[in-house]
């Protein structure tokens, strides 16, 4: 058992879109919210699989793709002050604010250096105790245990020269403002498998009993992906509205205990903005008081530095589902990997950079139903 | 930042942070395995930002591959025989 090769065995996949097709006998939508299962379906061309009647919405499940412009300007201010060493995922770099991105903010010379883990930029702040390190702490609930570790050791040793720009957000507020939109198509939800190993499967059956949804956790391989729109398809069909579990080999229902005590301990909830889409409620982490000396917004005094997201983007219409990234009329045109106007075009989790990656032909995808 | 394929604990080692050598494929990397303080070598966990955030269960994930038979079985007894074949073309 590798875990990997397992799940992409081609006679398996196909007997479960078999039974996709078997099952259903009406038009259903729905959608996933994780930037990684975006790309595992245009990759393996899990839609291509389904019969016409289920279509496949891909949601807001890119962290960096929703991470507000704002933000990014701030970082880029808080980097070009001296002595300064901003730290961020390699995802980061390339996001356009309104007129510029990190890695410009790095050509003009401040220091900005790519790292992997949190801990990384932490293992910096303690090398260079002249300088002052600073995190661009951006993700879901996946990265949120690995921040949070960040900061308590900070504290545990006493590591002053580091701190956070924290972005983190919220998976389940994201669905809850999705599905309470007038404009809401969706009938289905694959929830996110590594959300759910953090977190756990019980924090959606609030959600699904409220607004009447199956919600199904589901892993990221072709065999997870298709069992995961069976189980919802099935529970469409049934008119069942419930929270089930395909990815219960990481999966558990109160999820990883030991993380989440963390994140509890260092963050507390807060009210955010998503790139695209707006001010959600409650669909954010902050720091704590008790670790307030390490905000680098409060530390560097940016919280006044603002942006404006590029007016032809349109990725806020694709992170809600409501249109595919082809359907927009600069992709591939104005807007490539190499000269994005959003984010959605540069991180390796958002659904325009699959498209472009990955698509095969231009029939290759389905335009969104209205 | 989201690493999806699981890696294989190859050592562990203690200190102030739990952390070993997790192998994906043909990488190994350093992982803090906090987080999982029931893993040992030998299993697999899924690792994001550094961090083992799950140790697989074996069991369940065998489950997953036979999803189907489980699935027919179940509805099979609830309903009696399936009215159409469902193996593969």
């Amino acid at each position: 058992m590798r875990y990997v090769d397992e799940y992409r065995d081609a006679a398996a996949v196909r007997r479960v879109a078999d039974a996709i097709r078997a099952a259903v006998t009406r038009p259903w939508r729905i959608m996933q919210v994780c930037g990684g299962q975006t790309h595992a379906i245009v990759r393996f061309g899990i839609d291509e699989l389904l019969p016409r009647e289920v279509e496949l919405l891909h949601g807001p499940g890119c962290p960096v793709c929703v991470t507000p412009v704002e933000l990014i300007h701030r970082a880029i201010a808080i980097a070009a002050r001296p002595g300064v060493v901003l730290c961020s995922f390699g995802d980061m770099m390339r996001v356009p604010g309104s007129d510029r991105d990190l890695f410009a903010a790095k050509a003009a010379g401040a220091d900005v250096r790519v790292v992997y883990r949190p801990l990384d930029a932490l293992t910096v702040a303690a090398s260079e105790p002249t300088r002052d390190v600073v995190f661009f702490a951006v993700g879901f609930e996946t990265t949120a245990p690995a921040t949070a570790m960040a900061v308590h050791e900070a504290a545990r040793r006493r590591l002053a020269n580091f701190s956070l720009l924290v972005s983190h957000v919220l998976v389940p507020p994201a669905i809850e403002a999705i599905l309470g939109a007038p404009e809401c198509r969706v009938d289905g939800f694959l929830a996110a498998g590594h959300v759910g190993a953090v977190m756990g499967g019980d924090q959606y059956v609030p959600l699904a009993a409220r607004h009447r949804v199956p919600i199904v956790i589901t892993g990221f391989e072709p065999l997870d992906l298709l069992e995961g729109i069976h189980r919802c398809v099935l529970q469409l069909e049934q008119g069942r509205a419930e929270v089930e579990n395909q990815y219960a080999r990481a999966v558990r229902a109160s999820g990883n205990e030991t993380a989440r005590a963390m994140i509890e301990r260092v963050f507390a909830v807060t009210p955010r903005t998503w790139r695209g889409i707006g001010p959600i409620p409650a669909s954010g982490l902050r720091l704590r008081e008790a670790y307030a000396a390490f905000d680098a917004e409060l530390r560097f005094d940016v919280a006044g530095v603002g942006g404006r997201e590029p007016d032809e983007c349109r990725s806020g219409l694709v992170l809600q589902g409501r249109i595919k990234p082809p359907e927009c009329p600069a992709f591939r045109v104005r807007c490539t990997p190499e000269r994005p106007l959003g984010a959605a075009m540069v991180s390796s989790e958002g659904a325009c950079a699959a498209y472009h990656r990955y698509r095969r032909s231009e029939s290759a995808w389905r335009p969104t139903s209205t | 930042m989201c690493l999806a394929i699981p890696g294989e604990i190859r050592s562990v080692h203690g200190g102030e942070l739990r952390t070993g050598r997790v192998a994906f494929g043909e990488v190994v990397r350093e992982v803090c395995l906090a987080y999982v303080p029931e893993a040992a070598v030998g299993d697999f966990v899924v690792v994001h930002a550094g961090f083992a955030i799950a140790r697989l269960d074996r069991a369940e994930a065998e489950r997953t591959l036979v999803y189907l038979d489980e699935a027919a079985a179940a509805l099979e007894a609830e309903r009696g025989p399936p009215a159409r074949d469902r193996e593969p073309r």
